[in-house]
Formats: structure tokens, sequence, C-alpha cells
């Protein structure tokens, strides 16, 4: 495809070549007519080359002023304008040379007149042509299919009629006057068509009268030329025959016209047009302005700004609130002593009560804004409005708008400041959604790290000995969890090992068991037995845990020389041994007492301590509560007898596969791998 | 879900916990016990436990940081009518050997005058 610039250029060849030969073509005509031979040619062929030549100018402007994709009113006019301008410069040229020439015998060459006069025909036609395309496009602003259907047939019967010059003959005068009038009305219908000058300022309306009157002027200008021509001299070939350039003429001329008188009528009301523009744009700023980054005062301030402009007020303030009261004042031509005594006008008119009502009702009813405009007692200000900004039945701030006049404010006005104020709270309310949500993204890292930090309290899940192996499971329901096991080797025949459970969940919880790490790193050095281990460890939390919370804790010392562990429980749930001799599981049966319930020295007389002898291929399995009392949809207990099944059917298995196997137990069974609270597995098999 | 309403029956104040007791319900227990715990008048204090189904180790810290609470104001708390599998967890942690826990109402309120001579 050739391109836009391509086009251009070509249509500007075509249609100098169509005007040249046009030239040559009409005084070869011209010139064989004189001289009384035979020109060889029709009359046709001008006519022809006449067309081509309009249709090409047409072209050429239909694709450069189309172009042009923001439309400027009064650039558009200004082209028209322009263009009008040197097609004027040119006219008067010619007229300057026949002046100048006027008595000399060459004027008097019928050749020579109309070589001049197509010079003033090429450049009329480029004048209406362009006028033409420019008044399409401000017809067709705003356009809907209906105009649009109309419009394509007037321009595509406009261009047909260029066939009518083919058919010429004296008798047909009424075809080309009826033709011309039927043009004419329908281009009287679309000439209504003047949205656009909606859009135009004061200042541009009074630019667009100006530059439409004068194109009425060149319009004047150049028929009269073209009609003293047409009488003067005798011209092979007559503009003023041709019903497309009539037509043409008679349309930009109705068309400037009807703009120039509805410009007229509309500047009066222009300022109200402008007025609802601005209260449009000021809309726009307040929606946008929190999205740019802006801080809070930036939307009050526009807020201010749009509301004091929409109702032309004289004085104006907003009150910020923080924690329900005024902290903050922006002030619109008003001093702080003004303030202080409008206030108290305002409040000797009863809005202040009337907002103090809807205020106890936090905002619930919807507001009357006919109560909230008064007519003032104050030698500055006759009427004021007060508009409460209010998020979620929480008032923000307050505007007070004042104004000289009494009875200042319509029910217009009271509409478009409700809407500002609205808008402004809306705005407001989402940079408050989403400073929370930052907010609240940063406590989520806050709380990973915390997360992080807690796995590393924990000992790695897999260790071997020489004795035994063993593998731990650790799950938290929440980010940090109150679940503990650790382990300590305090000879090289021994290893303590502790398992442990706080009291509630979630943060408090991971606090709490960070203590207990600390507790029995302490106390793990001494090599007490389990008893003493945990006396000392209840003295010792009595005094860290806060009045209900407690520890559970069970405490496995296992012997390796002795082929033995001894264990206490302190509360947690007993431990699970299974004997591969008897190939069978059981539950500890020893007696015991959660660490810090017991806050006073009897604490050792709940407590018991037990010894067993294991022998290769038995397992002891720690567990804490969040195992046994997982449930599944029914509200059943996951429970002791499920787990102790479970341990006896896959004693054979590794302890990483024991425990692989029991969480997806455990998760078919509650049908869901939403954790209610933390699960934690320790298993060691005696090698 | 948790329910927990107090009824005064004689010289009996009757608390009774129906649903679950978990981290976060067991704030109302608690403010169930320290309203008697405030008032002179209690003396007796039934815990009827018998819809209570499920307790979690937050309210099972409810109950144990009032006995010492109640030993002081001389206020006698009797838990009854717990399942199994409630008292079971009770008796794990060890907070029967602190707290006295029995069968149903009758036993209870024997035990209140027991306790007391």
């Amino acid at each position: 495809m050739i391109s836009e610039k391509g086009l251009l250029r070509l249509t500007v060849l075509f249609a100098v070549l169509c005007w040249l030969s046009l030239v040559v073509a009409d005084l070869f005509l011209l010139f064989a007519e004189i001289s009384e031979a035979n020109a060889g040619i029709t009359k046709e062929i001008p006519q022809l080359l006449l067309s081509l030549y309009i249709i090409f100018v047409y072209f050429f402007f239909k694709i450069r002023i189309q172009k042009a994709e923001s439309i400027n009113f009064i650039d558009l006019l200004w082209h028209v304008f322009s263009t009008g301008l040197i097609v004027s410069l040119i006219q008067l040229a010619v007229s300057l040379f026949f002046y100048l020439l006027s008595d000399s015998k060459l004027m008097q060459n019928p050749l020579m007149v109309n070589f001049f006069y197509h010079i003033n025909l090429g450049a009329v036609i480029i004048f209406l042509v362009s006028t033409f395309i420019v008044w399409k496009r401000l017809i067709l602003y705003q356009k809907n299919k209906r105009l649009l259907v109309i419009w394509q047939i007037f321009e595509y019967s406009i261009l047909a009629s260029l066939l009518y010059s083919f058919f010429q003959s004296g008798s047909q005068q009424w075809l080309f006057n009826g033709l011309l009038g039927l043009f004419i009305l329908y281009g009287l219908v679309l000439a209504f068509n003047v949205k656009w000058i909606a859009y135009l300022n004061f200042k541009q309306k009074w630019r667009s009268i100006l530059l439409l009157a004068l194109v009425i002027l060149y319009l004047y200008y150049f028929i009269n030329n073209l009609f003293g021509f047409s009488t003067e001299f005798n011209l092979v070939m007559d503009l003023l025959d041709n019903v497309f350039i009539l037509s043409i003429a008679g349309f930009i001329f109705i068309y400037a016209l009807i703009s120039i008188l509805v410009i007229l009528f509309n500047l009066p009301t222009s300022s109200v047009f402008e007025q609802k523009i601005g209260e449009v744009l000021n809309f726009q700023r307040l929606s946008q302005s929190i999205q740019k980054g802006d801080s809070e005062n930036q939307v009050y301030e526009v807020l201010l700004e749009s509301s004091t402009n929409a109702v032309f007020s004289t004085s104006a303030w907003l009150e910020i609130y923080e924690n329900d009261e005024p902290n903050e004042i922006l002030k619109s031509n008003i001093s702080d002593l003004k303030i202080t005594q409008v206030r108290k006008s305002i409040q000797d008119s009863g809005i202040y009560s009337y907002l103090n009502k809807q205020k106890s009702s936090n905002f619930k009813k919807e507001l009357n804004l006919n109560k909230l405009t008064t007519s003032l007692n104050d030698p500055d200000y006759g009427s004021v409005l007060v508009m409460p900004l209010i998020i979620q039945e929480r008032q923000i701030g307050l505007l007070v708008v004042l104004k000289d006049v009494s009875d200042g404010f319509n029910t217009e006005m009271v509409n478009i400041i409700s809407s500002f104020v609205n808008q402004a709270c809306i705005s407001i309310e989402n940079f408050e959604l989403l400073t929370e949500a930052l907010k609240n993204e940063r406590y989520r890292e806050e709380l990973k790290i915390a997360s992080r930090v807690q796995k590393s309290l924990l000992p790695p899940s897999l260790i071997s000995d020489k004795e035994f192996e063993m593998h731990a499971f650790y799950e938290s329901a929440d980010e940090v969890g109150g679940d503990y096991y650790d382990f300590f080797k305090t000879a090289e025949h021994k290893t303590a090992v502790i398992i442990g459970d706080v009291s509630g969940k979630g943060t408090s919880a991971s606090f709490n068991m960070s203590q207990m790490k600390g507790v029995f790193h302490s106390l793990v050095q001494f090599d007490l037995d389990s008893k003493t281990f945990f006396t000392r460890a209840n003295h010792a939390l009595s005094h860290c845990l806060e009045k209900t919370s407690f520890i559970t804790a069970a405490y496995y010392i296992i012997n390796s020389q002795e082929k033995s562990i001894s264990f206490s429980r302190a509360g947690h749930c007993p431990g699970l041994f299974y004997s591969n001799k008897d190939k069978k599981a059981e539950y500890f049966q020893n007696k015991g007492m959660g660490l810090a319930i017991v806050r006073n020295d009897s604490f050792e007389d709940f407590i018991d301590i037990s010894q067993i002898h294991y022998s290769s291929g038995d397992i002891l399995f720690l567990y804490t509560d969040g195992i046994i009392e997982a449930q599944n949809e029914n509200q059943e207990e996951f429970g002791y007898d499920r787990l102790r099944h479970y341990l006896e059917q896959n004693n054979a298995k590794s302890t990483k596969e024991i425990q692989a196997g029991l969480i997806k137990y455990l998760y078919e069974f509650i049908g869901t791998e939403n954790l209610e609270d933390d699960y934690t597995a320790l298993i060691i098999r005696f090698l | 879900m948790i329910n927990i309403t107090t009824q005064i029956e004689g010289e009996y104040h009757i608390v009774s916990v129906v649903g679950d007791v978990d981290a976060s319900s067991s704030i109302h227990l608690d403010e169930a016990l320290t309203e008697l715990a405030k008032d002179d008048l209690v003396k007796f204090i039934l815990v009827d436990g018998t819809q209570l189904n499920y307790i979690s180790s937050a309210g099972l810290g409810v109950f144990m940081s009032y006995i010492d609470d109640f030993k002081t104001k001389n206020i006698k708390m009797v838990i009854y009518g717990l399942s199994q599998k409630v008292l079971n967890v009770f008796q794990i942690l060890g907070l029967d050997q602190l707290m006295t826990i029995v069968a149903d109402k009758k036993e209870a309120k024997e035990k209140l005058h027991e306790i007391q001579s």
C-alpha cells in the first residue's frame, strides 16, 4: 500500500496535472472557436478534467484534514481562514494585474482572460473543497449512526452532482435549480449539528465568530469575483454553471452563518458550560489525586478549591478531624478569628446540633442535604453550607462554605458540593485501605521472619546415633507455633530428649516455647534425673509464664550402656512404646502435672519417675496432642487407638517412613491439609 | 462455638459450659469465672461440663488460673459431668489432682459439703 504521505503527493500531482490539462484544453477550445476551426475535442473533455481536478482536491483534503486525530476546533477554523487568505491573495493579485493592464490590448485577448479565470477557478475550488471537509468534521463531531448516514447521503449526492455537468443544456435549467435547491435545503438541515460549539470556552467562541465571519466574507468576495468574470467576459468554462460548486458554496455559507448565530446565542451561557466542564475536571482530579501518590492533604486541598470554585463562594474552610476532634483547618479567604465568629453563628442556626444528632447514630441515616444550608446572621456572610466528610460511619472532616448573599446555595450547588465531598471521601478511604494493606504486608513479612527464627530453634529433624535413629516432624498451624522438641547428649552413653507443648497458640505460645528451650539447655547440663529436671524447670517457669499459661512436657533419658529409658511426664501426652518382642505398642501409665500449673514446692509430689529397658527393634514414639485431637468432619478425634494400631502395623519401616506414613494417614483422616493445631512427632528406634 | 450461662440454685452458682472451649472462646469462660470471683456472695461453684465437647490447653489454663484465686477467697469449685474424652484431657495435664471432678450434679453437691467440713 502507498503511505499516506505518498497518497497526498500523488493527489497533488494529479490535481495539478488535471488543472494544467484543463487550462490547455479550454484554451485550445477557445482558440479553435476564435479561429473557427475544428478543435478535435468535444466540450465534455474539459468538464471531465474539471471534475477530476475537484475529485483530486477533495481526496487531498479528505486525507489531510481527517488525519489530524485530535480535534481542535479553533485550529480547524484557522485552517479554513488561512486557506481563504491565500486564495484571496491570489485573486487580489489577478485583479491587480487586470487593473494595471486594463488599458492594454492584452486584456482584450480572451485567451488571456480565460487563463487568469482558470487560476481563480483552481484557487476557489481549493477553498471550497477544503472548507467543506472541515465542516464535515465539525458536523460529525459526536456523531451517531443516523447522522453519519444522513451526512454520507449528502456528501455522495453532492459528489455525484459533478456528473450533471456532462448533460448540461439550456432546457434543463429547472433541473439545475431544483438540484441546487435540494442540496441547499439538505445542507440547512445538516447545519444544525453544531455540538462542537458547546465545547468552546468564552474566548474561543469570540475567535470562532471572527473566523467564521471571515469565511463568509471570503465566500462573498470569491463568488462576486467569479460573477464579475462571468458577466464581463466571455468564458469558455463558467464555474457558476456548475451545480456542485454552487451547492458547496451555499452549504458553506449556511453552516458558517448558523454557527455564528448559535455561538452568539451561546455566549451568555458559556460560563455555565465552562463551570460544568470545570466540575467534571475537578471530579477527575479528586479521584485521581490519590493514585498519583499524593497525600491525603492534597485531596483536601483539591476538595476545598473545587468546592469554592463550583459555587462561587466568598470564603470556605475545611476542618480535618483526627479521633473525632478537629486537628487541622484548611482555609480559603478567611481568618482564624472570623472562623470562630462564624462558628458561633452556625451554632445558633442549629446545623451543628443536627450533625451531632446524626453523629450519635453513626451517620446511619442519609443526611438531609436541605438541613445543611442556612442563612447567617453575620456582617460578612449571608449564607452557609456545612457538609461533613464521612467514611464508614466515621466523620473525618467538615467542610464549611460561605457566601456573602443570603440563600446563596441552591439545590444544584448543595448537590455538587455533596458529590465533591463524597468523591474526596472515596479517595481518602482508598488511600487508607492502601496504607493498611501495606502495613499488613509488613506484618506478614515480620511473621515470616518469626517463623524462620522459630524453626531454627528446633534441632535438625534426623539424628543418627550408634544406639538409635531418631526422626522428627514439626508442622505448625500458624506461622509460629508452641510445640517443642529437643535433645542433648549429656554423656557418651546418655541422651536427654524432651518434647513439649505450650498452652495456647500462635505468637504467645511461640515466645513461651523459646523460654522452654532456654530452661532445657540450662538444666540439661547438670545431668539431672527427669524428676529433678522438671521440679527445677517448674520453679523457673513459674516465674516466667503468665498466670493462665503452662507448658506440658515429657523428659526421657536414654542410657545406651544400661539399655534403659528413665522418664517423667509433666502433663504431656503419655509416650507410646512399641516392644518388638511382644509385637505390641502401649502408652506409658505414669502420672504427672503440667509445668507452671502448681507454682510452689508441692509440684514434685505430682511427678513420677519411671524406667524401662529396651531392646533392638523397639520404638519410642513421642508426639503432641495436635495428633490425638485432630478431628475429621464428623467431629471424631484421631485418638490414641488409631495411633497405637498404626505403630504396631508399621513398626518394621524406617523412622522416616513411619513419620511420613503417619502424616499421610492423618491428613486422609481429617480430610484437609488445613491444620487446626501444631503437630509434632518424634520417633526413636533402637538399633 | 461456646455458650456459657451462670445460674443460681440456692447456695450454688452453676456455670454450664456448652460447646468447644478453644483459644478464642476461652475468653468467655474467663469472663464468667472472673464475675464469680469478684462476687463476695459466691461460696459454691458447680461447673456443668455435660455439654462440654472439647477443651483446649488455653481453656485448661483458665481453670488452672482460678485454682489459687478461689482458694484464697474460700470459694469451692467442683466440675461434673465431663465426657471421658474431656476428662482424659484434664487427667493427662494433672488438673484432676488439683481440682475436684465428679460424675454428676448430685455427687458434686455432696462433694462440696465434704470439702467444707
